[in-house]
C-alpha cells in the first residue's frame, strides 16, 4: 500500500505530472506569462485537486462504476466554480486575467487523472496528500517556467521591474517569443531534458530503433 | 459497506446521481450568492477607478490619489448623466446607478443595429442611451469622460476616453478590459504609451473626429500632427482597432451630437454666464 510520504513527495520530481506524465500542458502554456497569475493559478489547482481527491475518495465506495467519471466531473466543476467566485470576490484584478483559465481547470487532465487513478482506490487522507503533492508538482514547473518567461518577456517579476525595458526608457529589449505560448513549450522541454539527464530512470525505452541506412549497399 | 448493497444497481445510480447534483448545486449556488455583493462592489470600484485613471486623477496602479483621497471620494466630483446618443440630450429619467450601456446594446429595444458602413468599431449593435461623466471646476467644465469600446485583434476593448473642458483635447485614455496579446497589443496598458495621448486633438476644424495612430509622425508644424498618436509596434490590428473605436465614439454615431451640444452650451455660458443652468 502507498506510503504517505512517497505519495506526497513523489509527484514533485520523480513522478511529476507535467514533466513525466506530460499532463496539464495547456494551462502551463497559457498562464505563465506573468508570475502573479501563475501563483494564483497554482493555488487554485492545489485547492481543486486536493479537495476533489478528498471528495471523490469519500464517495468512492458508493459511486456506481458506469457514472463515476460524470460524478468526478461534477465534483471538480463545482469546486472550480467556487474558486472562480472567490477570486472574483477577493482578487478581482487577477480574476480578470485568469478567469478563462480557472474555468479550464475542469479540463485539466491532472485533476481528473488523480481522481480516477488514485482517489477512487485510496482513503481520504492519502488522497488529500496525493492531490496536494501532484498539484505541487504542477506548481513547481509552472513557477519555474514563469520565472524564466516574465523577466525575459516583460523585464519584470511579480510586476516589479527587474530589467528596465526599452519601451520604458531602459536598456532591455524584451523577448517577444517569451510572451507567446510556444516559449513555454521550449522551457518545459528543456526542463524535462534536465530532469531526465539527472534521473535517468525517467527516460523511456525507445519504441523502435532507427535502422542504419542500407539502401546504398542494396543498390550496389 | 453492507454485503447485499449493490452499488451498480439502478436505484443506487439514481440516488448517487441526484445526491451529488444536489450537494454540488448547493455548494455552487451558496458561493455564488454569498459572494455576489463583494463581486458587485469590486466591479463598481473597478469601473470608477478606470474612469478616474482615464481622467488622470488616479495613478496607474494606485488606489488612492496623491492627496490621500479614496476612489469614492474622488469619484464624487463627477456628475454622472445619461445621454441619448442619437440626439445628444440628457435623459434624466434613466437611473445612472443601475443603467448599463453595454447590456443595453444587446437588447433590441434599447439599441440600434449598425450597418456595415457605420460599424467602424465592429460592435454589431449600439445602445441608444449611454453614460457620461462630467467634472466641473469653478462652474466651468473641466473633464468629460466617455465610455468607448471596439474590436481590436482578439476581442473587444473596453475603456474610457477623457476629454478636457474644451471638448477636443484628450486628457487621457484607458482600457479596463481587452484580450490583446500581452507585450504587443497588450501594450495598450503601457503608461508611457497612454501618456502620449494627452494633448492630442480629436476633432478637425469642421468637427469630424480624426484621431490617427501612426508609425511616423508628421512634422510638428503640420495640421495633421495634432491628431496623431504613436501606433503600437507589432500590433497593427490593435492600433487600427483603437483608431476606429475612438473615431467611432467621438463621431456622429457615438457621442458626437452630445459633445457638439455641450460645446455650444458652454460657449453660450461664457458669453452670458447667467444663462447657465
Amino acid at each position: 500500500m502507498a506510503v504517505p510520504k512517497e505519495v506526497l513527495v513523489d509527484p514533485l520530481l520523480n513522478d511529476n505530472p507535467i514533466a513525466l506524465q506530460v499532463l496539464g500542458i495547456c494551462s502551463a502554456l497559457a498562464v505563465t506569462v506573468k508570475m502573479s497569475t501563475t501563483v494564483v493559478m497554482c493555488l487554485a489547482v492545489i485547492f481543486v485537486t486536493t479537495l476533489s481527491n478528498v471528495a471523490v475518495s469519500v464517495v468512492r465506495n458508493r459511486v456506481p462504476t458506469n457514472i463515476r467519471i460524470i460524478v468526478q466531473m461534477t465534483i471538480i466543476a463545482s469546486l472550480v466554480i467556487v474558486v472562480d467566485q472567490v477570486l472574483q470576490a477577493y482578487a478581482y484584478d487577477i480574476s480578470k486575467s485568469l478567469s478563462v483559465f480557472v474555468g479550464l481547470i475542469i479540463t485539466n487532465c491532472i485533476v481528473m487523472g488523480r481522481a480516477e487513478a488514485f482517489a477512487m482506490h485510496n482513503g481520504r487522507y492519502l488522497s488529500a496528500l496525493d492531490g496536494f503533492g501532484n498539484a505541487l508538482g504542477y506548481s513547481i514547473i509552472l513557477i519555474a517556467v514563469a520565472l524564466i518567461r516574465e523577466p525575459l518577456g516583460s523585464g519584470t517579476l511579480f510586476g516589479f521591474e527587474l530589467l528596465k525595458p526599452v519601451t520604458e526608457g531602459g536598456w532591455y529589449y524584451t523577448n517577444g517569443m517569451m510572451i507567446l505560448a510556444p516559449s513555454a513549450f521550449f522551457i518545459i522541454g528543456l526542463f524535462i531534458w534536465a530532469l531526465r539527464a539527472w534521473k535517468t530512470e525517467q527516460v523511456e525505452e525507445a519504441d523502435y530503433q532507427i535502422a542504419s541506412n542500407t539502401q546504398y549497399r542494396e543498390a550496389m | 459497506m453492507a454485503e447485499d448493497f449493490n452499488k451498480d444497481g439502478m436505484a443506487n445510480t439514481l440516488i448517487v446521481a441526484i445526491g451529488i447534483c444536489l450537494v454540488c448545486s448547493i455548494v455552487v449556488a451558496g458561493s455564488a450568492v454569498g459572494l455576489r455583493p463583494l463581486q458587485m462592489a469590486n466591479k463598481e470600484l473597478d469601473r470608477k477607478q478606470n474612469i478616474l485613471r482615464a481622467a488622470g486623477m488616479l495613478g496607474a496602479d494606485a488606489t488612492v490619489a496623491e492627496d490621500g483621497r479614496g476612489v469614492e471620494d474622488l469619484f464624487a466630483e463627477f456628475e454622472v448623466r445619461a445621454v441619448s446618443l442619437d440626439t445628444g440630450v440628457y435623459m434624466d429619467d434613466v437611473d445612472t446607478a443601475l443603467y448599463d450601456p453595454i447590456k443595453a446594446a444587446k437588447q433590441d429595444d434599447a439599441s440600434r443595429e449598425l450597418g456595415p458602413q457605420e460599424d467602424r468599431a465592429t460592435l454589431g449593435r449600439r445602445e441608444n442611451v449611454s453614460l457620461v461623466y462630467l467634472r466641473r471646476r469653478d462652474g466651468a467644465l473641466d473633464k468629460v469622460v466617455i465610455p468607448v469600446r471596439g474590436y481590436g485583434l482578439w476581442g473587444t476593448l473596453f475603456g474610457y476616453l477623457a476629454l478636457e473642458g474644451d471638448l477636443n483635447t484628450v486628457a487621457g485614455i484607458g482600457f479596463y478590459e481587452h484580450k490583446e496579446t500581452p507585450g504587443l497589443g497588450g501594450e495598450v496598458d503601457n503608461t508611457g504609451w497612454k501618456a502620449g495621448w494627452s494633448g492630442t486633438r480629436v476633432f478637425t476644424a469642421d468637427g469630424t473626429p480624426s484621431i490617427n495612430l501612426v508609425k511616423t509622425r508628421s512634422p510638428e508644424t503640420s495640421s495633421a500632427a495634432a491628431h496623431e498618436v504613436d501606433a503600437l509596434s507589432g500590433a497593427t490590428l490593435t492600433s487600427r482597432g483603437i483608431e476606429n473605436l475612438i473615431n467611432f465614439w467621438t463621431g456622429e454615431l457615438g457621442f458626437g451630437p452630445y459633445l457638439q451640444r455641450l460645446k455650444f452650451e458652454s460657449a453660450q455660458a461664457q458669453i452670458n454666464p447667467r444663462r447657465e443652468r
